[in-house]
């Protein structure tokens, strides 16, 4: 059994990754300008500290954290703030945003050293270093890494689980991260250990990049307790509670994190920008991403700035294709779909994936036919042909209370199944927007 | 490059799966068996299928949702009704019966995925209730040119139909009625009297089989019946051999294969849970075995079905999966 580790149920697209797997990451010149809106993490958008006119290097602060469960911005390359204001978010909303026109000649050196020397620092110390870095998670949904790594005193840690699936079609941000960055992966490890007082480290890694697998385990510190573990090949094994499943065959309980197992996943990328930060002394302001997709001409792993605008990625990838038709932010299962190419990427921006036509045909939608696949793919045992049956009515109470539309994680795998191309996961989506209006109204 | 992109909700991407490919699938994998039973029962054969798949097609077409026949599902109806009606039925007879499966099956229900009831069996109530004579005529097959008709397919609706062809019983009414038991060879290969598909266990198998490998077919319904019936009929046998026939010639007597293979694994009126599947095929398969042994009829498979397909939502409800991460699903309300 120790060679099938993974969780039961979920499903298998195609895996679509041969397109970059195999590039190397490559830098871009600076574009001309950045947009970095000030809401980029889960929680409190961060407080603006400069105004309109303002210098900045690259790595100085623009936005404090506001509180806890928030993070810090910085600039992302050195020039002149030129408007703060509405700019398209990758969510689809407006939100607040900092334009910097960036100085053409500029070398966009950063002041030496914003983040300290990680050796000389004790717990608190790495903590508060890492938090005002502006470090989250690089995986998608950027929750602040600060607020993982303080777990609440009664909530014992014994294990950190790195997470190298990468289980979303056509991405290879992290791929490509452990196969050239290893040893920063295995340093953020260190660190993250010292900080949760941990000793115990597993890196789980889909089995269809053998030389990640290689490459981490090549470069494994003698003195740490790091297992690299190979992973089925299944989506959503990057998901937290399907990852803990695989690794440990134990269940998160329902509503409760992976903490309350005594585990905290880190993604891969985002363990790599822990040691990034400490090793360069320069806060997040880069991230790694994969521009891919049947509608981009050149596809790439690339290193951007945070705050570069989709359509300067794209130029810089070639353009776009002929036939190309839906930008999506993320993964084709999760991701969002982009309607403004002034969409800035943000910290949780994974990728960049250009469909073509072919790929995004509408498909014809047909009745439920009960046919039993959406239970059968759903990694969380719900029943998504009866939550889908009480969405069309819009009986989302009724979901809520006794279908566990909670514990929906919307991986997609009931759409993606769905012989009648019902929208279900969307309707979940909509579903708990609606709930939460209605309960902010009572 | 267009100025103006598509933006939709996640997941961009789709399985190839459709429903118009899962309903097409399913009358592919019955090529075999229609072929069977053209070859088992001649003209006939083709002119009774036709019938019923025109009477199914033709009110899907007239009455049933706009572009509705495209998907498939009225043309199952159709071909799984012919295949458990008699070689020498009246057309007229069929077409009335595919014309009911769909009208009184499924359209009233509101179509597709909507009905309760398997349309194929309630076309076959419904025929076995208005012309039980003409549905229990089972055309002999040995001593008959291939080319001749098996009764009188063209009679006139409303007529009564001349009786003149040679017929033959079935394996369940020879048992039942007369306590002759069919050999289980005859049984497996199809060389007997029955309905037009219900001859060939072992072809019936096979076609349901390549349905299950491409997921299109639950194979724990039809499993779930067959052990049941299996296991019901040899306590029966162990008890009272001389009352009770072997496992073996149950199973492969009858509808029972067809049924269990090609109506009970009906998606939309079988349980959408793996429990539920096996809650479900063991109801079917001890009312089989019930109604075979001490009913009134000789058949019993298609009532089983229909009154099981009546409790799946019950099943459902009482199926629900036990949602990850909770020990107990919550009662639904």
């Amino acid at each position: 059994m120790f060679d099938r580790l993974t969780f039961r149920h979920g499903v298998h697209p195609p895996e679509l990754k041969q397109l970059t797997a195999d590039l190397p990451i490559r830098r871009l010149p600076y574009p001309r300008e950045v947009v970095l809106p000030l809401s980029q993490h889960t929680g409190k958008p961060a407080r603006l500290i400069v105004r309109v006119g303002d210098r900045v290097e690259r790595g100085d602060l623009i936005g404090e954290p506001d509180g806890w469960v928030s993070s810090p911005i910085h600039a992302s390359a050195s020039g002149t703030i030129s408007e703060i204001g509405l700019s398209p978010h990758p969510d689809g909303t407006f939100k607040p945003a900092v334009r910097i026109t960036v100085e053409p000649f500029s070398a966009q050196i950063p002041r030496p050293r914003l983040v300290p020397d990680w050796h000389g620092l004790d717990r608190d110390g790495l903590l508060e270093a890492v938090r005002h870095a502006g470090v989250v998670g690089l995986g998608g949904a950027a929750f602040p890494t600060h607020v993982k790594l303080k777990p609440p005193p009664d909530k014992p840690i014994e294990m950190i689980l790195i997470n190298g699936c990468e289980c979303e079609p056509y991405l290879t941000t992290d791929h490509r991260t452990m196969v050239e960055f290893p040893e920063r992966i295995h340093l953020g490890v260190r660190i993250m250990m010292k900080i949760l007082g941990v000793s115990k480290v597993v890196i789980g890694v889909e089995r269809n990049k053998p030389d990640a697998i290689e490459a981490l385990e090549r470069t494994k510190p003698a003195d740490l307790d790091v297992v690299v573990l190979p992973l089925t090949v299944k989506y959503p094994q990057g998901a937290e509670k399907m990852l803990i499943e695989a690794v440990t065959g134990r269940e998160v309980p329902s509503g409760k994190l992976p903490l309350d197992v005594g585990i905290v996943v880190q993604n891969a990328a985002s363990v790599a920008t822990i040691a990034e930060v400490f090793d360069t002394g320069l806060p997040l302001v880069e991230r790694i991403v994969t521009v891919t997709g049947l509608g981009v001409r050149k596809p790439a792993n690339l290193i951007v700035p945070v705050g570069t605008k989709l359509g300067d990625l794209l130029t810089a990838c070639g353009g776009m294709t002929d036939d190309a038709r839906e930008i999506v932010f993320g993964g084709p299962m999760m991701g969002a779909a982009q309607a403004n190419l002034d969409t800035p990427l943000t910290k949780g921006t994974t990728g960049v994936i250009v469909l073509a036509e072919r790929e995004c045909k509408e498909q014809a939608s047909y009745p439920c036919i009960r046919c039993g696949h959406c239970l059968d793919a759903c990694p969380v045992f719900l029943n998504p042909q009866q939550l889908g049956k009480l969405a069309a009515t819009g009986r989302y109470e009724e979901m809520a209370d006794a279908y566990h539309l909670s514990d929906c994680m919307l991986c997609g795998c009931c759409s993606y199944v769905c012989p009648s191309n019902i929208p279900l996961s969307q309707q979940f989506a909509a579903a708990r927007v609606a709930l939460r209006q209605r309960k902010s109204v009572a | 490059m267009s100025d103006r992109y598509l933006v939709t909700a996640s997941p961009h991407l789709r399985s190839r799966d459709s429903t118009p490919t899962i309903m097409w699938s399913v009358v592919g994998s019955l090529v075999p068996i229609i072929a069977f039973a053209v070859y088992y029962f001649g003209p006939s054969a083709v002119l009774v299928m036709l019938a019923a798949v025109v009477g199914a097609v033709g009110t899907e077409a007239a009455w049933g949702k706009k572009g509705a026949v495209r998907d498939g599902s009225a043309a199952i109806t159709g071909i799984l009704l012919g295949l458990c009606l008699p070689a020498g039925l009246p057309l007229w007879m069929a077409v009335l019966g595919g014309a009911f499966s769909i009208g009184f099956g499924k359209l009233i229900f509101g179509g597709l995925g909507q009905n309760i009831f398997n349309p194929a069996l309630l076309g076959r109530a419904f025929l076995q209730a208005a012309f039980p004579v003409a549905l229990t005529t089972w055309p002999a097959v040995e001593g008959v040119s291939w080319w001749s008709l098996r009764g009188d397919n063209f009679a006139l609706p409303l007529m009564s139909a001349q009786v003149d062809a040679v017929t033959a019983a079935t394996p369940l009414g020879l048992m039942k009625f007369e306590r002759v038991l069919t050999p289980v060879a005859d049984l497996a290969f199809g060389t007997t009297g029955g309905s037009l598909g219900e001859t060939g266990a072992i072809l019936i198998l096979l076609c349901g089989g390549y349905l299950a490998l491409r997921n299109y077919l639950n194979w724990r319904i039809p499993a779930s019946i067959l052990i049941t019936v299996a296991v019901c009929t040899a306590v029966l046998h162990l008890i009272d051999a001389s009352r009770y026939p072997t496992p073996q010639f149950m199973l492969l007597s009858g509808g029972l294969m067809l049924g269990a293979v090609y109506m009970a694994t009906d998606m939309v009126t079988s349980p959408v849970t793996h429990r539920g599947a096996w809650i479900f095929g063991a109801g079917v398969g001890f009312l089989v075995v019930v109604i075979r042994m001490w009913g009134g009829l000789a058949e019993g498979v298609m009532y089983a079905i229909l009154i099981m397909n009546a409790l799946v939502p019950f099943i459902n409800r009482a199926t629900q999966p036990r949602v990850f991460g909770t020990s107990r699903q919550k009662a639904p309300a």
